[in-house]
């Protein structure tokens, strides 16, 4: 009995000793390069600094308050959440459809549909950023070639500051839709094909079937790719970075763009590290209260 | 299994249109990349964007590849090895502690990993800027492992960890009674049971890594010491009204993840619905 109870004890420290050596290489590289860099973001944020000049001045919370008062900065974290709401409103519904077509059908024709379905996404941001550049350019685009065969005139959605955004988000859409695609499909590879043939025998039609059995069981799903699909609008870079360059004006200004040319073209770096924290905690709590909110509900 | 009542319905019209629809919208910009690749300047200002090309125009690609491309592209294979093999270690190391045994921080750690995937890059652009800066890996392909390693690691872990939860226990425990100890146990059963897993991690990293642009265009300057979506960056400022040749830069620098695609989606989808979907 005492012996058993050493050995288990003994046990016990074995297995944390064991863990601690598993972990260690994941913690250590998350601590350098995602924790550390946080924590010397605020630090720095409380500086006045041009990122190569040796004096720093400490200016305590200067760079915050500025930032509570600039007008480009909440521009910015408007248009991020307008590319949030219409990203989940567009991908979404887009991306369950598409993996509800094609969890329906295994032939020839949808393995093919898989492929051209997914291609968007295996393009770089900045190859689709500069792919469509020149594709909604107003001189040789083929959006304005379509406008002209259809009797319009020249079409330039980029150089138009009341729809530059909008033609971002539905890139954007293009872009993403088919990840949204690939995760539908294996929540849908969760759902055991019994079901659908119980439900079947019961003389189910496919869309009772689609509304009252898989939707409901997709439900996790659904969930985590609102979260994803969240995050990834907030923290958006790449292409608008290439595409328009927050422009014309700051018509397409997102929080990171803005971020990245205060820091690396006005060299402010003391208040782009303010402008980062201040992104990070953002989107930390629209992240936590829609987990919140999604994960209540259910229980 | 579907579609057991064959006819002629309304609905299915929709559906072949909506089908056919998706399928245009992804497709046509492709379609206009591959022709631009296959054309001359003049042609598009002359033609249209429609037109076919006038010939099989070949030019642009033989330009590309006898500029320096090759060397933006062995940049990205190595960082993209590099950073995938430590990846993957490290987060099947990871993910096995946290997926099969009990020990007080267990769950504490495991919500920190998570936690990781919601942080911006761009909190960290910065300071890493900075700490590239400061130990000296500042413009070289080196500085872009560490935070590559690091920005797909929690996803990695947590896609893992809910795979190896799903291991059955039993030949865990009888490689134990064989004398294997947990290190043994690790490489001779969790890592190879754990390959479907670490194949959707290969694919879908592979894609991500190759395809970053805010670190490579931060952390690294000169072009000798940069990846292939900065070639596509600086091809653009050199040829920035050509637009065949930067059409046929973009189309090289996809082509290989197609390919990779192509032949490895359902391992994708089938890693996918092990791990991710769950959370």
């Amino acid at each position: 009995m005492n012996n058993a109870k050493s050995m288990v004890a003994r046990n016990k420290r074995e297995i944390a000793t064991a863990a601690a050596v598993f972990l260690a290489p994941a913690l250590i590289v998350i601590a350098v390069f995602i924790i550390y860099p946080i924590i010397q973001s605020f630090i720095t944020s409380t500086y006045d600094w041009n990122g190569y000049s040796a004096g720093k001045a400490f200016v305590g919370l200067k760079n915050w308050a500025a930032l509570m008062k600039d007008k480009e900065f909440w521009h910015a974290f408007k248009n991020n959440i307008l590319v949030m709401v219409l990203s989940i409103v567009l991908q979404m519904p887009i991306g369950l459809a598409l993996a509800t077509y094609l969890n329906n059908r295994k032939g020839r024709g949808s393995q093919v549909c898989k492929v051209i379905w997914f291609l968007p996404m295996l393009m770089s941001s900045v190859a689709i950023g500069y792919l469509f550049r020149y594709a909604l350019d107003p001189s040789t685009g083929f959006v304005t070639a379509i406008s002209k065969m259809l009797g319009g005139g020249k079409v330039d959605l980029l150089g138009n500051p009341s729809y530059v955004l909008i033609t971002v988000i539905f890139i954007i859409a293009w872009q993403f839709t088919p990840f949204y695609m690939v995760y539908y499909m294996a929540g849908y590879g969760g759902i055991s094909g019994d079901i659908h043939e119980a439900a079947m025998i019961d003389g189910a039609t496919e869309n009772q079937y689609f509304w009252n059995i898989a939707l409901p069981l997709l439900k996790p799903s659904i969930k985590s790719a609102i979260v994803l699909s969240m995050v990834g609008s907030l923290k958006y870079f790449d292409l608008v970075y290439v595409m328009t360059g927050g422009g014309p004006g700051n018509s397409s200004e997102l929080m990171a763009t803005y971020m990245y040319s205060q820091a690396f073209e006005s060299y402010r770096m003391g208040y782009a590290s303010a402008v980062a924290s201040g992104m990070f905690i953002l989107i930390s709590i629209i992240a936590i209260v829609t987990m919140r909110l999604l994960n209540g509900k259910e229980d | 299994m579907a579609g057991t009542k064959k006819g002629f319905k309304l609905s299915s019209v929709i559906i072949g249109i909506l089908v056919a629809f998706w399928f245009a919208v992804c497709l046509v910009p492709f379609v206009f990349m591959l022709m631009c690749t296959l054309k001359t300047q003049k042609e598009i200002m002359k033609f249209g964007v429609f037109s076919l090309p006038q010939s099989f125009f070949l030019d642009n690609y033989i330009e590309v590849f006898s500029g320096n491309i090759w060397r933006y592209f062995f940049n990205s294979v190595i960082v993209m090895i590099v950073s995938l093999v430590l990846l993957l270690l490290f987060s099947a190391f990871a993910a096995y502690p946290l997926s099969r045994w009990k020990f007080r921080l267990n769950k504490p750690i495991y919500a920190l990993i998570v936690a990781c995937m919601s942080v911006p890059i761009h909190v960290t652009l910065l300071p890493l800027f900075m700490m590239t800066i400061k130990t000296g890996l500042y413009d070289s392909i080196w500085a872009l492992i560490g935070p590559y390693v690091a920005f797909n690691l929690p996803i990695s872990v947590f896609i893992l960890t809910t795979f190896m939860a799903g291991v059955p226990k039993d030949l865990e425990e009888a490689a134990g009674i064989d004398g294997c100890g947990r290190y043994g146990i690790f490489w001779k059963i969790m890592l190879p049971l754990a390959k479907p897993g670490l194949s959707t991690l290969l694919i879908y990293n592979g894609v991500n890594i190759w395809n970053e642009f805010s670190f490579a265009l931060t952390l690294t300057q000169t072009s000798v010491n940069r990846t292939l979506p900065l070639a596509v960056n600086e091809f653009q400022g050199q040829y920035a009204m050509n637009i065949p040749m930067i059409m046929t830069v973009l189309f090289v620098s996809i082509l290989p993840m197609v390919l990779v695609y192509i032949f490895a989606k359902d391992k994708l989808i089938e890693g996918m619905m092990a791990g991710a979907v769950k959370g």
